[in-house]
């Protein structure tokens, strides 16, 4: 008897997961593998660039700080794991568990600004422009892009955020913040391949 | 990758932070940095993978975008270590 129920509930939950519509709409889906394709072909002029001149990508890395770019790891993750809460308390129409964890991910999500504003800082202090050399001119534009993807992010969560408290929890505020959310992901998938790149790939 | 699957949100989060951690490890630490920076870029890999199907909830239905997100991550981990091991 006690079996009945959970292999009842286990089917249902799996044919609900392979019968979910996609998160959002497929509008921001589109969008993001745009926006990550274009990232891919950046990814590859990096490369090109450090098959053209290894020696010269190792020396830069070596001026590159990895604990900033591991805390901004730890901190983008940590703020996307907030936006898969806030999400599934707005299906379950959680006015304030979406409020509060859409402020834990913008809080947590500053950091990442913080962190990255210190390590631009520290490098213009250092003498270090994108002028310097190919490896810095493409690791102020990518991260410079990435940056500002970051703080459209940020605003699309304050968006969220204010809509929370006013608008009606329906349908059409599930699809908005799911739609933000993905985006919010690519983000922290963009930095997740953007930190090994720059900061971590040591030559032998 | 079926166990992986049915992670909840907050043991995928557990998991990325442990990979992240991992992969620390082993470029701060490990003497053979060829191989530990293969393995950087491979976890890094299967960061991705994780965020797209358990943040992003890109589930094995939504079959179209699921190719298009592995096939970009195969993509992107394959220029990375292509140039990388050519140097």
């Amino acid at each position: 008897m006690v079996a009945t129920p959970i292999a009842v509930s286990g089917k249902s939950a799996a044919v609900q997961s392979s019968a979910r519509p996609i998160p959002g709409d497929a509008g921001v889906w589109v969008f993001i593998t745009a926006d990550i394709c274009a990232f891919a072909l950046f990814f590859l002029l990096f490369t090109i660039g450090r098959v053209q001149q290894p020696a010269l990508y190792d020396h830069s890395r070596q001026a590159l700080d990895p604990n900033l770019g591991l805390l901004n790891t730890l901190i983008l993750l940590t703020s996307s794991w907030f936006m898969v809460r806030a999400v599934q308390a707005a299906r379950e129409g959680d006015r304030r568990r979406i409020g509060l964890n859409l402020m834990l991910a913008m809080v947590v999500g500053a950091g990442f600004a913080v962190v990255k504003v210190f390590e631009y800082g520290e490098k213009f202090a250092a003498g270090i422009t994108m002028l310097t050399n190919e490896f810095f001119t493409y690791y102020f534009v990518f991260t410079g892009i990435h940056f500002l993807h970051f703080l459209i992010g940020m605003g699309a969560l304050a968006v969220c955020l204010a809509k929370s408290s006013k608008s009606e929890l329906d349908a059409r505020y599930v699809t908005w913040i799911e739609a933000t959310g993905t985006y919010w992901h690519m983000v922290d998938l963009l930095w997740i391949v953007l930190f090994p790149m720059l900061y971590l790939l040591r030559a032998a | 990758m079926n166990g992986l699957l049915r992670f909840t949100p907050v043991r995928a989060w557990m998991v990325l932070v442990g990979l992240t951690l991992l992969s620390w490890a082993l470029t701060e630490r490990s003497g053979a940095a060829r191989l530990a920076t293969t393995a950087v870029v491979v976890i890094a890999a299967i960061k991705v993978r994780l965020v797209v199907a358990h943040f992003m909830e890109l589930d094995p239905g939504h079959l179209p975008w699921r190719r298009v997100f592995d096939a970009w991550v195969v993509a992107v981990a394959a220029i990375i270590l292509g140039g990388y091991w050519l140097t």
